[in-house]
């Protein structure tokens, strides 16, 4: 069979959506600009959810419009003008281009760098896919592996209509809905995202990625995921990819909820290479993410992430360890080049008796980029023998990028033991001459000396997201010496 | 196959080398000699084309070819290789990784793949014989934490693998107590063959006694003062470096 024209994909989607009785009589896939109680209501009903959770978005656009925008982070933009922004646009994404010849080369040679196929290629890139690479038989087989073992793992959307009991119960528990303000923006407008349930005792034989769900490509720009495992389950859960992702949408925040219960671990990736703005640090994504983990007695969540991507990234992925014996783990690597900023780090919430955290960033700044790493530990009066251990390396490129730390530690308990450790340094130019001297060219050198110092963040990925997160690194700061 | 013609050459507008000839050839042991400041290892840097180093006269030819113009990593794949008296650290990369990777480029510059795995450990396992490396040194991150001794056995351990045509020893003696001297004097002799040439910079003359030049030079101010065999080291250890001022 012949490719998909964009008429008939476009067809065939609009079908589709009436068939499932999702279309309305609103003309439009988008919004108009603006929100307001009256938009909040319509995103609810276009969703077709049901009344506690319409309820449950207003309740949070209400406080939202009491809250201000944050200023404590070490960033510098122009807010957005929230009345500007549509809260709504199909997510259904319709392929932009007929053909891989269309595309954007320099994206193209991203993916061919990146050992990205071409068919996943062309998915990534928005091309119409050829029916007979099917991807949705893939996604079929791995559905059915996971149905037998009672793992739930679809969208947020299906879940509130398919599992309302668990939504209902967990939604909001670790983020609450009036958390802080991109919080409570998402919470009042959020698109989709992913939910995913481990029944108890079971171990998710294979990595759940958003990859995977593959008929709800192209994230949205209010991405909400809910991942419960539930008593002496275990799961790995991937998020985002390598790919770079050009999205139009300039303003994101997702929240993203993480429930261990007791003696139940999740291990949570991400690999965030949204677009960043070009060279002269127009454009570019801004990323307001709030990443929250609840551990129960004995329970264990591990966040890894590498960040490449956006403009403006600020984002704590949080442990909050109530239960007793629960462990909480955060490895990093955050990239800044040109003129990117992050504010990122981790809180780690001591409040249950022997709980230990380990807390590991490694912060590589390039260009005239601002890299700032901020963590809180905090031990509670009730967290017996708690420790907490923190490495926080920078590693800097040149003369006109900083790197920053600002740790915070409160602890209420004097059984505590918390470690600090920090360290800078920089590339340098004998560094640079000693690898030459043994055939190694300066950029080949850099990626040597950057994957060097990013080695213990990256052997905790999985295998081959971690060689995939390797390439990456040497493609963000390819060109940033020289 | 080194042929260095009134070379000058200066750092920051400072003028360190001021007129520098020198000719080596295939089997050549050459040792440079001379007090602190004199140049020793600024001309190390610049036959290797540390880019600090501006080469302001003169010139120096490799097998022939100017090399003036060669970036240092291109000089390398050419055969030119230094051990430096100060090796730098790179946390996380180990020795093996490191070696790994010089050799693949080293290979991909003469249109040759990758070198199989299981070359690449047979090769590893020969060399750090060789030279009475453990298993456990080449795990470890390059030079970080290292001893002195530690730094140049692997110093010599990058040479054995990389098997140059001309290697120049900075200070390799330096840092080392005796039986670390004897280890990797014994590697260079172990790899020193027709077709190779070696630079042994040194301030004293302990180490040539296991390595023994062809010829010595000294070097004062920039300029080689005096040219001998190898007794003029001798006579160096015993008379001090005011005789040849």
């Amino acid at each position: 069979m012949s490719k998909y024209t964009e008429a008939e994909l476009k067809k065939e989607l609009e079908t589709k959506e009436y068939a499932y009785g999702f279309y309305t009589d609103i003309d439009s896939d988008t919004f108009p600009p603006g929100l307001n109680e009256a938009v909040v209501r319509a995103i609810s009903l276009k969703k077709n959810e049901p009344e506690w959770m319409t309820e449950w978005r207003l309740e949070a656009f209400r406080h939202w419009e009491t809250m201000v925008e944050p200023e404590w982070a070490n960033v510098r933009y122009k807010k957005p003008e929230f009345q500007n922004i549509s809260y709504y646009s199909s997510p259904k994404q319709k392929p932009k281009y007929d053909s891989l010849d269309e595309v954007d080369p320099e994206l193209l040679d991203t993916f061919k760098r990146l050992g990205i196929s071409l068919d996943e290629q062309k998915l990534l890139a928005g091309v119409a896919v050829d029916v007979v690479m099917d991807s949705t038989s893939v996604a079929t087989t791995f559905k059915k592996t996971l149905a037998e073992k009672g793992i739930i793992f679809c969208s947020i959307s299906e879940a509130i209509k398919e599992h309302p009991e668990l939504v209902q119960k967990y939604l909001g528990t670790v983020v609450p809905k009036k958390d802080n303000f991109y919080a409570a923006l998402n919470s009042a407008v959020f698109s989709d995202g992913s939910f995913c349930y481990i029944p108890k005792g079971v171990r998710c034989p294979m990595e759940l990625s958003t990859y995977f769900r593959i008929n709800q490509a192209g994230t949205g720009q209010f991405e909400r995921t809910l991942v419960i495992a539930d008593q002496g389950s275990y799961v790995s859960y991937l998020e985002g990819c390598t790919a770079p992702s050009r999205d139009e949408n300039q303003l994101h925040a997702a929240v993203v909820e993480l429930i261990a219960l007791d003696d139940a671990e999740i291990k949570y990736s991400t690999v965030q290479n949204w677009f960043p703005g070009d060279k002269s640090g127009k454009g570019g994504v801004y990323n307001f993410v709030t990443k929250r983990g609840l551990c129960e007695n004995r329970a264990k969540i591990s966040w890894t992430q590498v960040e490449t991507g956006s403009a403006i990234t600020w984002k704590y992925p949080s442990c909050v360890l109530k239960g007793d014996d629960s462990i909480g783990e955060f490895y990093s690597i955050a990239v800044t080049n040109n003129f990117q900023q992050a504010d990122t780090g981790t809180k780690m919430i001591h409040l249950g008796k022997n709980t230990r955290s380990t807390i590991i960033s490694k912060g590589i700044s390039a260009g005239q980029s601002q890299n700032s790493y901020r963590g809180l530990v905090q031990i509670g009066p009730r967290a017996e023998n708690a420790r907490n251990f923190s490495q926080c390396d920078s590693l800097l490129m040149g003369n006109r990028c900083g790197a920053h730390t600002f740790p915070y530690i409160e602890a209420k308990n004097k059984t505590a033991q918390i470690e600090h450790e920090a360290t800078t340094s920089k590339i340098g130019e004998d560094q640079i001459f000693y690898c030459n001297q043994r055939g190694i060219e300066t950029e080949k050198a850099i990626a040597l000396i950057v994957n060097g110092f990013s080695k213990e963040v990256l052997n905790k990925l999985p295998m081959e997201f971690a060689v995939e997160a390797q390439k990456l690194l040497e493609i963000s700061l390819e060109g940033s010496v020289g | 196959m080194l042929q260095i013609k009134n070379l000058h050459a200066s750092i920051d507008g400072k003028e360190i080398l001021k007129g520098i000839n020198l000719e080596i050839k295939p089997g050549e042991v050459h040792a440079i000699m001379g007090p602190n400041g004199s140049g020793k290892s600024t001309l190390a840097s610049v036959i290797a084309g540390h880019d600090a180093f501006e080469q302001t006269q003169g010139e120096i030819l490799f097998e022939g070819e100017d090399i003036q113009e060669l970036a240092p990593e291109e000089r390398a794949h050419r055969g030119v290789f230094l051990s430096f008296q100060y090796p730098v650290e790179i946390p996380g990369v180990s020795v093996t990784n490191f070696i790994k990777t010089a050799i693949n480029e080293l290979r991909k510059s003469k249109g040759q793949e990758d070198m199989p795995a299981n070359e690449m450990l047979a090769l590893i396992k020969q060399k750090a014989e060789l030279l009475e490396i453990d298993r456990k040194f080449l795990s470890r991150s390059l030079n970080e934490g290292f001893s002195g001794g530690e730094k140049k056995r692997n110093e010599i351990f990058q040479m054995a693998m990389l098997n140059p045509k001309l290697a120049i020893l900075d200070e390799t003696d330096s840092g080392l107590d005796i039986d670390a001297l004897r280890v990797v004097a014994n590697g260079v002799n172990r790899l020193r063959s027709q077709e190779n040439a070696v630079i042994v910079i040194t301030h004293y003359q302990r180490l040539l006694d296991y390595i023994i030049p062809d010829f010595v030079h000294v070097l004062h101010d920039g300029k080689i003062v005096k040219s001998g065999e190898k007794e003029l080291a001798h006579q160096l250890e015993e008379k001090g470096y005011d005789w040849v001022k």
